[in-house]
């Protein structure tokens, strides 16, 4: 496989969202807004880079049974560290993020890619597979709040993650038309279901094409 | 009356699977037939009780006198860790069948957000030892009202006329929408 099918990969045909549906608890819960979809966008992605560059490194030592608990401890350190800087360096990001920071660690991605990919692969491989995967998390996080904040407050909004006063930019287009519904949970579902939906409409409009010219 | 309050509140108003998205990947890969869904429902009860109480004491009798609570997350995930590895090999020596039907979803139980979720909050919220523990039984019992409930859903979603778009998760999600509004519906309750 070349170097940079390993890298797209994880962006779309396998993109960890939309098609391998892991990692929906905290893609649904923080997309309510731009800011903090980036946010926990970028918190993966290192996590997902350090993971599997150090699993990929370590692979010829671990013990095969004990492997995956020996993940677990991998990702929760890392988790922790990042959990600590953002803690240290964007107060606001973290409060608003809560939660999920520290629940990075039960992100199926992570322990998924460190089981299928990096326990297996050389180390520059494993970096770039996380570099996809992680990408392709930040892309669909992205798109599910880029929706439901457009739909649930009428505008789109991003400040800077390191300091909450610095805007970047605001803007509203039918502020008196927001669905509010959007921004609460059950939105969250709806977005993510239509979202997939539209997916399978694409794959069977091609299938459909495909057998069209069988046909012929 | 405080007890009650927290125990309905958790359950039903603030359920961990419809407000906080804890525990959405079993929700949507078990809930096919609803006895697996109900047999994953007690599985994930005791591992969530017993993980929150062992994780509290821990937390307020070992990681806070020596000073190391930011070693907090591997302590908990080692503890959640062996209690899943407990209850798969009770499961297997006492009823193989259970665990062949559960499959691959029994070890994801470690993976389970609501696991590590709720020892977490139960230290963010600063609860009582007694108020944790009945967190702990509120929330696996919110989880398994909700995927069972999801299952037989699902179960007549199969054989109804769907659009082609929406089969599968999709419909899935929105059904999953929807009753998080009918939930919603009862926030004034507590």
């Amino acid at each position: 496989m070349k170097k940079i099918d390993i890298f797209k990969k994880g962006l779309f045909v396998e993109n960890p969202i939309f098609v391998l549906l892991l990692g929906l608890c905290s893609s649904l819960a923080i997309t309510t807004s731009l800011t903090n979809a980036i946010g926990m966008g970028i918190a993966v992605l290192c996590v997902l880079i350090m993971s599997n560059v150090i699993i990929s490194l370590l692979r010829k030592i671990i013990p095969n049974e004990i492997r995956i608990p020996v993940f677990i401890v991998i990702i929760a350190t890392l988790v922790k560290c990042v959990q600590m800087l953002m803690n240290a360096f964007t107060p606001a990001l973290y409060e608003s993020l809560g939660v999920f920071i520290p629940l990075i660690v039960v992100n199926c991605i992570i322990l998924g890619r460190a089981e299928s990919f990096a326990s297996k692969n050389g180390v520059f491989d494993s970096l770039l597979d996380a570099m996809g995967m992680g990408l392709g998390y930040t892309f669909a996080v992205l798109v599910i709040s880029f929706f439901r904040e457009l739909i649930g407050t009428g505008g789109l909004s991003l400040f800077n993650p390191f300091d909450a006063s610095q805007v970047i930019f605001q803007f509203e287009v039918f502020g008196d038309y927001a669905v509010s519904l959007f921004t609460q949970p059950a939105g969250a579902f709806i977005t993510l279901g239509c979202i997939l939906a539209f997916i399978q409409f694409l794959k069977v409009k091609k299938a459909n094409k495909a057998k069209k010219v069988e046909g012929k | 009356m405080g007890l009650v309050s927290l125990f309905i509140g958790l359950t039903f108003v603030n359920n961990v699977v419809l407000s906080k998205f804890y525990a959405v990947c079993p929700l949507l890969g078990v809930s096919k037939k609803p006895k697996n869904a109900l047999n994953m429902g007690y599985a994930v009860t005791f591992v969530i009780f017993v993980a929150s109480i062992v994780t509290y004491v821990l937390y307020y009798q070992v990681l806070k006198p020596l000073k190391i609570t930011y070693l907090d997350l591997i302590t908990f995930i080692l503890v959640i860790a062996s209690l899943v590895q407990f209850v798969e090999m009770f499961l297997k020596k006492t009823s193989p069948e259970i665990y062949k039907s559960m499959g691959v979803y029994l070890p994801l139980i470690t993976t389970n957000c609501a696991v590590l979720g709720v020892a977490l909050d139960n230290i963010s919220a600063g609860y009582s030892f007694i108020e944790a523990a009945v967190a702990g039984l509120a929330v696996p019992i919110g989880f398994t009202i909700v995927i069972y409930l999801f299952a037989t859903i699902r179960e007549r979603l199969e054989i109804a006329n769907v659009p082609e778009s929406f089969k599968g998760t999709p419909i899935a999600l929105i059904t999953a929408g929807i009753m998080a509004c009918a939930l919603a519906g009862i926030a004034g309750l507590v």
